[in-house]
């Protein structure tokens, strides 16, 4: 358990997958304009990582290694396309402002990575703690950058007000404040992490 | 008309990288010297083209005239997947001196999101075939100018002293937001059209 | 090999079917609330079914859009039209209601790509009637069709997104010269379709309906005025 619960907190601080890792930027930009678009964004990839995780882990002595990365691809494609289905019935709201990124999930770097670095070498308990814990960190990064920019740019978090609109910076939710942004809060986890070290 | 003004729209307007958010891993990642950002953005352009072609046809031949088009996107990145091997068996075959010039980056093709977004895009916007590989073609050149433009900033970036909580991708983002904030001074110049 | 891969992509596909055929329906269903939903919104009580009795009319610019008839008892007492506009971040579809009247009841943003914080305000800026200037809500398109102030019209632009509120009216606009030829059938209606005894004929039924005009010159001139 306690080694589970290591691969989990790997995934969130040493690992981080946008902190450290800087894969998966694409939805990361795209869909942090709020807290909450930020936050499904996450969780939708989430879910994707623990069920492909949890089946190619299964399947791993199954396929062989020459079509290896082509099943791989089915595997995930297939939870991306069960998860657009889910949010299309029942969240489509939701659905309609991640757009074309919920499609896109399936080329996010973090699960076709996590399937190919860990799931295929290791057990599927450890395989499904290892999705949760990428998606647990790729989720709080998200709505930490999705916070952010809607705080800056609108004075809100979640839709709830800190301070008056008037005061936020517009730029912050266009496009170029995505930018900005992620660059300074790298910067900032990229400072914390070598305090750390160095004490 | 309206061509133009699709053309107009995917380099500038809405353009791949600083507006819709396509295809940011590789941009931050072959985005360090001029010669490799322009190998790929000549790779991209010739990848998704072709591509977009091919996507096009298989929804409106197969999966519409069947009725599965939730199997969109399995279908889809399944062709995009073999499409960029067969590329780059072709090219190793016909042209060595392409394949020489682009084969490292075809790889890296795969997983680029701008591919499978355009030809996701191309559906939902309701393009005819015409329109579609022309903004396919219009969304190549975007990416090629931006990732043309960023890496010789970071080329230039490399040489001045940056504070060391910022050094590579922190300064590199901030510098694609500054550039961003540019590409918006482009907006509604579409209208004209 | 090849037999893995097979096997999994048929599991995969079958798998897909099944997920497909449970969430056909509700998608379906949340589909057609939201339409019905905003129908809802934006006329006046009705007790009919609009989204059957929907219909194409020419917007008079080359296009049709759909009306939705709003009807209470056999009176009709709104009209709900579905129309669109090429905004900053591409087209966008509205849902304008009008009352028997020529005057705008309410509007819902259907599904729009504006920035946020900038053009998405659209969904609310037009219908605040605490600041008359820039609510839309209760006009008379009768007496004319409606403009910015940059544009010498009469209607406050949303705060740094003329584009948005330019093609918002525009919808608008649109939406009411289909809506002004609904209410026009309307109230001709009841001879409509009649016997005439004079000709021996029989008037065919709401003869502008469905029927896709030529564009004509007037729509690229107010484009480039634009």
């Amino acid at each position: 358990m306690n080694k589970n619960f290591k691969v989990l907190l790997n995934g969130v601080i040493k690992e981080n997958p946008i902190f450290v890792l800087l894969l998966g930027m694409c939805p990361t930009l795209a869909t942090t304009s709020s807290a909450i678009n930020g936050m499904s964004m996450g969780l939708a990839t989430m879910f994707v990582l623990i069920c492909s995780n949890a089946v190619i882990s299964m399947l791993k002595n199954v396929i062989p290694d020459m079509v290896r990365i082509p099943a791989f691809i089915v595997v995930i494609a297939t939870f991306v396309t069960v998860i657009e289905m889910l949010m299309n019935a029942y969240v489509p709201a939701l659905a309609e402002s991640l757009g074309i990124f919920l499609p896109l999930i399936v080329v996010n770097c973090i699960v076709l990575g996590r399937a190919e670095a860990f799931a295929a070498k290791n057990s599927v308990i450890s395989s499904i703690f290892d999705g949760a814990g990428m998606g647990l960190g790729f989720t709080l990064s998200l709505t930490l950058l999705g916070s952010v920019r809607e705080l800056l740019g609108a004075g809100t978090i979640f839709s709830f007000n800190i301070f008056p609109e008037e005061y936020g910076s517009l730029l912050f939710i266009l496009a170029p404040g995505a930018f900005i942004a992620l660059g300074y809060l790298i910067s900032i986890f990229n400072t914390i992490q070598s305090k750390r070290q160095t004490n | 008309m309206e061509l133009i003004g699709i053309i107009i729209v995917a380099i500038f307007v809405n353009n791949v990288v600083f507006s819709q958010f396509l295809g940011i891993c590789p941009f931050l990642g072959v985005s360090k010297k001029v010669d490799t950002a322009i190998g790929m953005g000549i790779a991209v352009m010739f990848v998704l083209t072709i591509s977009t072609i091919v996507t096009y046809l298989i929804q409106k031949g197969i999966l519409e005239p069947f009725n599965l088009q939730y199997l969109q996107t399995i279908t889809f990145i399944l062709v995009i997947a073999s499409l960029v091997q067969m590329v780059e068996i072709v090219l190793k075959k016909t042209t060595p001196a392409l394949y020489e010039a682009l084969g490292v980056f075809l790889p890296l093709i795969t997983t680029n999101c701008v591919i499978l977004g355009v030809a996701i895009l191309v559906i939902q916007k309701d393009f005819n075939l015409l329109e579609s590989v022309i903004y396919a073609v219009a969304t190549a050149i975007g990416y090629a100018i931006a990732i043309i433009i960023f890496s010789s900033i970071r080329e230039q970036l490399a040489l001045t002293k940056v504070p060391k909580a910022m050094k590579d991708i922190p300064i590199a983002l901030i510098t694609a937001g500054i550039i961003a904030m540019a590409f918006m001074g482009f907006s509604g110049i579409d209208q004209v059209f | 090999m090849f037999l893995s891969l097979s096997v999994i992509c048929l599991t995969v596909a079958v798998l897909l079917a099944q997920v497909n055929k449970l969430t056909a329906e509700p998608i379906a269903v949340a589909k057609a609330m939201k339409l019905q939903n905003a129908i809802g919104d934006v006329v006046p009580e009705f007790d009919n079914n609009p989204i059957d009795e929907a219909y194409l009319m020419p917007d008079g610019r080359g296009d049709s859009l759909l009306v939705y008839p709003a009807k209470k008892g056999d009176e009709i007492v709104g009209f709900a039209i579905n129309s669109s506009a090429a905004g900053f971040g591409g087209d966008f579809q509205i849902m304008v209601g009008f009352d028997v009247n020529d005057k705008v009841v309410n509007y819902a943003i259907l599904q729009h790509a504006e920035t946020p914080g900038l053009g998405s305000k659209m969904d609310v800026w037009f219908k605040d009637t605490t600041k008359p200037s820039q609510s839309i809500i209760d006009r008379d398109l009768a007496e004319g069709l409606l403009t910015v102030k940059n544009d010498g019209g009469t209607i406050d632009a949303i705060t740094a997104s003329t584009i948005t509120s330019r093609a918002f009216l525009d919808a608008v606009n649109k939406a009411y010269s289909a809506y002004a030829q609904s209410n026009s059938d309307a109230n001709t209606g009841a001879t409509e379709g009649e016997w005439d005894e004079n000709t021996g004929t029989t008037e065919p039924e709401t003869s502008d309906k469905n029927i896709i005009t030529e564009k004509d010159e007037l729509t690229e001139e107010e484009i480039s005025n634009e």
